[in-house]
């Protein structure tokens, strides 16, 4: 195999789990949006929470990695529940504008909290050795811990997908991303259940932030620095859709990744040149209904 | 029913000119500062940029209801344009800012055109996702825009071929008030004519407007084109003055930052710029020389507070009841408004 094989298999391989974790941090705010159309431009803060949660019960706790980021995960899925019942429940009573602003004030906290408690520097996760190095698939080195990444990625998206499609909770919250108001009538408590999506959408952000610490580097400007790819995953997969969020997070992370090899300098011009056209022939993204 | 009629067509709902002495107050303030404060002249005239800025997207976001999170576009190839047409063509100053007005408002027109038959979160992407792209486009264009770089080495001429610009910024600062007095007279005149009523009865119902024979989609990218050129011309001064231009002027950051300031005084109110964009720049001045971060804190939560109980900035807390001798004529602000009601 030649090398130029080699290293495009590599670049592919890292666009997907770069992709993957865009994944895992988009998609709870795709189902909040859709839900409750809400634009939360926050959410990727719930990102940066997992991350720092996961920084502090390794490096400060010495937690094993596993525990720290089960913890983690619980601890980011708290404060966004802890959020949505006090902060987020003045936003959903405003307007389009209301909410960016309010959202916006609460990326501006959480990045001053972020910086007093964890200094202005990248803090990183440390990963145990059983999931560095890497495997040889045929003539390929493929990294371990993006395999790991990859991995738990598609398993929580097809536990996401197994969740909405096969039970009645599932069921429930797909009924209300089409009809918020016909679900409520219909006896769905809309609010609770939203509540917890909310929750578990930050949980999935706080897993994305945690593991992804390595392609997305912690500092407190994490929540403004990424928020513009995640907004573009969302929208350009169409609100409340998992399978446009996915399919837009891999597309997503391979042109960056490939651009960013291949294309220095001109590779962020693709990927908004290529927004900039699905959202004016789309407004409602690739795979979401018109509003 | 006369009650009910006077509720049909309230009498300010017509165009009105009326000056009172509040309309004299920021200039006299203006003029006072650069008499007391000559130590703190550049930033003065940063602050009138900034406030040029904002009053350039109180007319589309307060006036004319279009949410926009890419107003920053407009400032940045405003700036560009200008260090260039200075660095390529002609130190003169005030042709300096008709080409960076020009040029903004190409982009307006253009973008205008393509984003506003869009709205709600379709359309804050597009204007967030067109500024990104022309970020990028100025990171990789290094032949004209200087890259990562930026333009430095701008040096313009006296204005009007008598007036240096010193190291104090005593020019400076009446340059940048004259130009803010100017855009002030256009943005007024423009939201008191019958075409900004049209686009306040736009912002309110933009279906209904459709229905009684208004073009909306043209009013709207009418109304975004010189909302550019304005914010164009507010680029361009902020690179005559700092003489640089770089990348930071074309960022998503400042489109967010200039929103929050203009909410801060109060949208769709005239004056919120005014009021916001000062006591921000000022305070921020101080609160960064201590720690930013601090800062960023207090913003944060003053801007959840104030869009929740106050979201007409400070402009709406003076037209409430202690203050009533303040009132003027109310419009009511974006903000006040549930959309899709």
């Amino acid at each position: 195999m030649s090398s130029v094989f080699v290293s495009l298999v590599t670049v592919l391989f890292d666009g997907v789990s770069f992709g993957m974790i865009l994944f895992l941090i988009s998609v709870g705010l795709s189902i909040t949006m859709g839900v409750m159309r809400v634009v939360n431009l926050a959410h990727c803060g719930f990102a940066m929470i997992g991350g720092y949660l996961t920084v502090t019960f390794t490096t400060m706790a010495g937690l094993p990695y596993g525990v720290a980021i089960v913890l983690a995960v619980i601890g980011t899925m708290l404060i966004g529940a802890v959020l949505e019942r006090t902060v987020y429940s003045w936003v959903y009573g405003q307007s389009e504008l209301g909410q960016v602003l309010m959202t916006m004030g609460l990326v501006l906290v959480m990045i001053a909290s972020a910086n007093a408690l964890f200094g202005s520097s990248i803090q990183n996760v440390p990963v145990p050795s059983t999931l560095r190095g890497t495997i040889d698939v045929g003539a390929v080195g493929l990294p371990v811990y993006r395999l790991f990444l990859i991995v738990v990625a598609a398993a929580c998206g097809v536990a996401i997908w197994l969740g909405l499609e096969k039970t009645a909770a599932g069921a429930r919250l797909r009924a209300a991303v089409d009809n918020a108001r016909m679900a409520g009538c219909i006896g769905i408590n809309v609010k609770s259940l939203f509540a917890v999506t909310f929750a578990i959408g930050c949980g999935f952000a706080g897993l994305g932030g945690a593991l992804g610490a390595d392609m997305f580097p912690l500092e407190p400007y994490y929540a403004l620095h990424y928020l513009v790819l995640v907004l573009i995953v969302v929208s350009v997969g169409g609100l409340g859709s998992i399978k446009g969020t996915l399919c837009a997070a891999i597309l997503l992370g391979l042109v960056d990744t490939v651009g960013r090899y291949y294309l220095p300098v001109g590779g962020g011009i693709v990927i908004y040149l290529a927004t900039l056209v699905v959202l004016l022939l789309r407004p409602q993204g690739l795979f979401g209904r018109p509003a | 029913m006369k009650h009910e009629f006077n509720k049909l067509l309230p009498a300010h709902a017509l165009p009105h000119y009326r000056l009172g002495p509040m309309d004299v107050l920021p200039w006299i303030v203006a003029l006072a500062a650069f008499f007391t404060f000559d130590t703190y002249l550049s930033l003065g005239a940063q602050i009138l940029v900034m406030v040029i800025f904002g009053l350039s997207l109180d007319m589309v976001l307060g006036f004319a209801g279009i949410t926009t999170l890419g107003h920053a576009a407009f400032f940045g190839v405003g700036a560009y344009a200008a260090g260039y047409y200075n660095l390529h063509v002609s130190q003169e100053p005030l042709s300096g800012l008709l080409v960076a007005g020009g040029a903004a408002g190409i982009i307006g027109v253009l973008s205008g055109l393509l984003v506003l038959r869009t709205h709600g979160l379709a359309l804050l992407m597009l204007t967030m996702v067109i500024t990104v792209l022309l970020h990028e486009v100025a990171n990789a264009w290094g032949s004209v825009t200087g890259g990562a770089d930026g333009l430095s080495g701008i040096s313009v001429d006296p204005l009007f071929g008598s007036f240096e610009f010193d190291l104090y910024g005593t020019t400076a600062y009446l340059y940048a008030l004259g130009v803010l007095f100017l855009v002030f007279l256009v943005v007024r005149t423009v939201v008191n004519s019958p075409f900004g009523l049209s686009l306040r009865g736009i912002r309110e119902n933009a279906k209904r407007m459709g229905l009684v024979g208004a073009s909306v989609h043209l009013r709207l990218v009418a109304v975004y084109t010189l909302s550019a050129v304005l914010a164009g011309i507010a680029g361009g001064l902020a690179a005559q003055l700092t003489r640089t231009v770089s990348l930071d002027r074309l960022t998503f950051q400042l489109s967010g930052d200039i929103l929050i300031m203009l909410i801060i005084g109060g949208v769709g109110r005239m004056y919120g710029a005014f009021i916001g964009i000062p006591l921000y720049m000022l305070m921020l001045d101080r609160a960064a020389a201590i720690n930013p971060f601090h800062w960023m804190f207090a913003v944060g939560l003053m801007l959840i507070f104030l869009v929740r109980f106050a979201p007409g900035g400070l402009m709406s807390l003076a037209e409430r009841a202690p203050f009533t001798f303040l009132r003027r004529a109310p419009a009511p602000a974006v903000s006040d408004a549930k959309e899709g009601a």
